[in-house]
């Protein structure tokens, strides 16, 4: 399975909503599409992975890269994730503490500190 | 002697390959389903790792990875052949000339060890190994 990516706005936030396997192969899709977003002025990021069937470690780099380029410009990067899984990684990394992880794009959408 | 082994050209492409492949032999082995996306996982990483370091490094030769079924554990080898890789052990010494891949290659040793928990990594002059086993249900009398 490949990645699938689509974008759309809340709001003031772009939702990515992130399908299929994010893994040393696809990742570099990932980190081109948060890196366009950026580039054209989207600093508030909600990256929707409840359609992720596989993360690995370059994926979790992708999101860190994400992360420091909206913070350079005092924006957000949150993720929705409900799948004990991928919450695992983020847990063994220490990443949990670095992402402001939801359980649901409204909540994240509506999600302000 | 593995049950199975696999070779395959250090592309990126080529690591799914080798993750479904591995879940499909430690599933076969009797390893826990509960434990087999850990499996998939762990030697996703290790594959990823040694794609890296024979990206980095140019080295035109196959990634090994071995897959062996124990009498009550399942065990999985990777190895490269990068020259005298320096794995997490000696992290000082990449420290001053790591470039993002080797970062990325550390992040994946930093998911192994805290997803496996019976796990080894060797470097020596011609490349590195990283073993990993996990427990099969194999000892357990079948209905």
């Amino acid at each position: 399975m490949d990645l699938s990516l689509s974008t759309r706005t809340v709001g003031d936030r772009t939702v990515v909503e992130v399908g299929g396997e994010i893994d040393v192969y696809t990742a570099p899709k990932l980190r081109e599409q948060l890196v366009e977003l950026v580039n054209d002025g989207s600093y508030h990021l909600v990256v929707d992975m409840e359609g992720v069937d596989f993360l690995d470690s370059t994926g979790l780099g992708v999101l860190v890269g994400g992360l420091k380029r909206v913070r350079a410009h005092e924006g957000s990067l949150r993720l929705v994730c409900n799948q004990e899984r991928i919450l695992k990684i983020f847990r063994i990394t220490g990443l949990t503490k670095v992402f402001p992880i939801h359980t649901s794009v409204d909540e994240a959408v509506a999600a302000n500190d | 002697m593995p049950t199975v082994e696999l070779l395959f050209s250090a592309q990126p492409e080529h690591v799914r390959t080798a993750r479904l492949v591995a879940a499909a032999v430690a599933r076969r082995a009797g390893v826990d389903e509960a434990v087999l996306d850990e499996v998939r996982l762990a030697v996703g990483e290790a594959c990823s790792r040694a794609v890296g370091l024979h990206l980095s490094n140019g080295v035109d030769r196959p990634v090994r990875v071995l897959l062996t079924e124990e009498e009550k554990k399942f065990s999985i080898e990777v190895g490269d052949e990068a020259p005298g890789s320096p794995a997490g052990s000696v992290p000082s010494a990449r420290a001053s000339g790591a470039d993002d891949s080797d970062d990325e290659g550390e992040m994946g040793l930093a998911v192994i060890s805290g997803l496996v928990d019976d796990v080894e990594v060797t470097v020596g002059e011609h490349g590195g190994i990283i073993r990993m086993s996990w427990p099969t249900a194999s000892a357990v009398v079948l209905p």
